[in-house]
């Protein structure tokens, strides 16, 4: 049935239990993003320590509101971003982002993205795909706002 | 001679409708959705299907007579000119209008901005325009169930002038809060804007006392007609608004044509919103002057097909008559609430008193998010929407993100509902809280 290859355990898991969530401090960098055709929710802290190229994301925090895919997205970001070089985490934040636009096409490489690859089947739902990349949203813009830019951190962004 | 004894304690029932021989009419019906399943389409609060008569309707006028109306003396001009005009006249008289009421434009949205705008241009045009201007210390009044069709372009106007923006509340159970209505429409109100229908709670606002109380203060009051024209009889002369908008699209017409109706009077000395061709009587090279409504608010070269398949969308609609369409969908709309009502953990956002109610039914499900349990039901061939329904005021008045909703046409069938309840409980069951 297709609603399991959208729905994977993986996700609704994350849904049911998610991590890190809460806003905490310290932070270097906060974003709020909405997606205005259904008014989900993320507000995302990255607290970022080191200099530009050797910089690591020490903490992320978040809280929010929305379906499974938007909510559950958010909580394996955390998982896959903290701890990790910034440039590690914009390496894997494209690689995210590469799968979700890709129509289903796209084959996810689990040492990238590892929990990451239960959104492949969320890729084949265009109208899911905001849900899925809100979250990634607010963390790309967190680490600009934390002077953190994956630009600045050698990562080319498409 | 025969003359008929009228019962008058019984009420009239109108016949019902053959839904599986009109559903024969919408093509788009028969198909399969999600890897076979029959579509159940439930989201013409949305946008409305089209009936081969409406598409018909198209081609003949594109593959006979096609021309820019208003223009050019040839033969063709002529007779897309006559199409174009015997539409509005169509239309016109389906809503108790007379024909030089009638604006075409492009969607309800533009209406209303048509108006705002036009109110916004007050400021600078004759004295004829004086009673549309805005400016500080004037309010403009609209509801908290409103579209963001209805509330943003009077958001801008306010801003645009200095004018202050009020509303009239909803009850807890999502009716129009009529208690505020002396206080908050007052001699400092110029403009009333409501909905006729919420395409959210399904609601059906008493026009009349704000009618009412708009006159006595003077305010004009401008209807938002998008989810009350398409599903039953509506007289805009009768409920006595000043202004009503309503959307081709969401009556089974064609997308890119909507309505705007305006008391002639009040049409006549309303300055423009666009300008350009068309909508000029004299043009010099410093200055112009305007063609009187309705082609002063129509410039440039119309929608033409798109009216003519409004007008086919129309005769269609009352060949049918309003009173059995409206029938049918309340029959619809009170199997929905009844059967949605039933199922535990579901909440109805909207009347469940189905008494001046129309047939949109949204409704929240405990645990389950409104875009998850919409996609549960996609799976299952149903389409409905999820979000906040472009009213996001009302969701945050109504205390949830967003909702489902269902929305019911002429070409539903009761089989329908109870796949939705169906469809819910297995969004229940797949998202294990039950």
């Amino acid at each position: 049935m297709q609603l399991e290859s959208m729905y994977q355990e993986i996700i609704l898991d994350h849904y049911k239990n998610p991590n890190a969530r809460g806003l905490r401090e310290p932070y270097d960098g906060e974003s709020f993003q909405v997606n205005p055709t259904c008014g989900d929710e993320v507000t995302l802290r990255v607290k970022v320590d080191g200099d530009n190229g050797e910089s690591r994301v020490t903490d992320v925090s978040y809280d929010g509101q929305g379906c499974s895919i938007s909510q559950a997205s958010v909580s394996v970001l955390t998982e896959l971003v903290t701890g990790r070089t910034v440039r590690e985490a914009c390496t894997t934040m494209e690689a995210f982002v590469e799968l979700m636009q890709g129509r289903g096409q796209v084959e996810p490489d689990e040492n990238v993205l590892a929990d990451g690859v239960a959104f492949a089947g969320v890729a084949k739902y265009p109208a899911r795909v905001k849900c899925a990349l809100l979250g990634w949203m607010a963390f790309k813009s967190a680490l600009v706002e934390a002077g953190q830019s994956p630009e600045a951190n050698g990562v080319e962004v498409t | 001679m025969t003359t008929t004894t009228v019962d008058h304690e019984q009420r009239h029932v109108p016949e019902p409708l053959d839904v599986a021989a009109l559903r024969a009419d919408f093509p788009i019906l028969a198909r399969t959705v999600r890897d076979g399943c029959p579509l159940a389409y439930l989201d013409s609060g949305a946008t409305s299907q089209r009936p081969n008569q409406v598409l018909d309707a198209e081609r003949s006028f594109l593959t006979t007579c096609n021309a820019a109306v208003h223009r050019g003396a040839h033969q063709l001009a002529e007779e897309a000119t006559d199409a174009y005009e015997h539409a509005r006249a169509t239309i016109a008289a389906f809503v108790g209008a007379d024909v030089g009421e009638l604006v075409f434009v492009k969607n309800a949205t533009e209406g209303i901005n048509l108006v705002s705008y036009a109110m916004g241009n007050a400021a600078t045009a004759g004295d004829e325009a004086a009673r549309f201007r805005l400016g500080p210390g004037d309010e403009v009044v609209v509801t908290e169930m409103e579209h963001h069709a209805n509330l943003v372009p009077w958001q801008q106007v306010c801003r645009r002038t200095g004018a202050t923006l009020r509303w009239l509340g909803v009850t807890d159970d999502g009716r129009l809060d009529l208690d505020d209505v002396p206080e908050v429409i007052t001699e400092r109100t110029k403009v009333v804007a409501l909905t006729h229908q919420s395409n959210v709670l399904g609601t059906i606002n008493p026009v009349a006392p704000v009618v009412r109380r708009a006159k006595e203060v003077g305010a004009l009051t401008v209807l938002d007609a998008c989810q009350s024209v398409p599903h039953g009889a509506v007289n805009v002369a009768e409920l006595g608004v000043d202004f009503a908008v309503f959307s081709g699209h969401k009556m089974l017409g064609p997308s890119g044509i909507g309505v705007l109706y305006g008391r002639r009077e009040l049409l006549e000395a309303l300055p423009p919103f666009m300008t350009g061709g068309s909508m000029i009587e004299q043009v010099w090279m410093e200055t112009s002057t305007f063609a009187p409504p309705p082609q002063r608010f129509e410039a440039g070269v119309p929608m033409t097909s798109q009216a003519v398949g409004l007008g086919a969308a129309v005769d269609y609609l009352s060949a049918i008559g309003m009173d059995r369409i409206a029938a049918h969908e309340h029959a619809l709309t009170e199997a929905a609430v009844t059967e949605l009502d039933a199922i535990d953990g579901v909440r109805i956002i909207g009347p469940t008193e189905v008494v001046d109610r129309g047939g949109a039914v949204s409704f929240v499900v405990d645990g389950v998010h409104p875009h998850d349990a919409g996609q549960v039901l996609d799976s299952l061939g149903l389409a409905v929407r999820v979000g906040h329904h472009c009213a996001w005021p009302l969701h945050r008045r109504m205390g949830v993100p967003a909702t489902v909703r269902a929305s019911f046409y002429l070409y539903n069938e009761l089989s329908e509902v109870e796949r939705l309840a169906r469809g819910v409980r297995e969004a229940q069951r797949f998202f294990g809280v039950v």
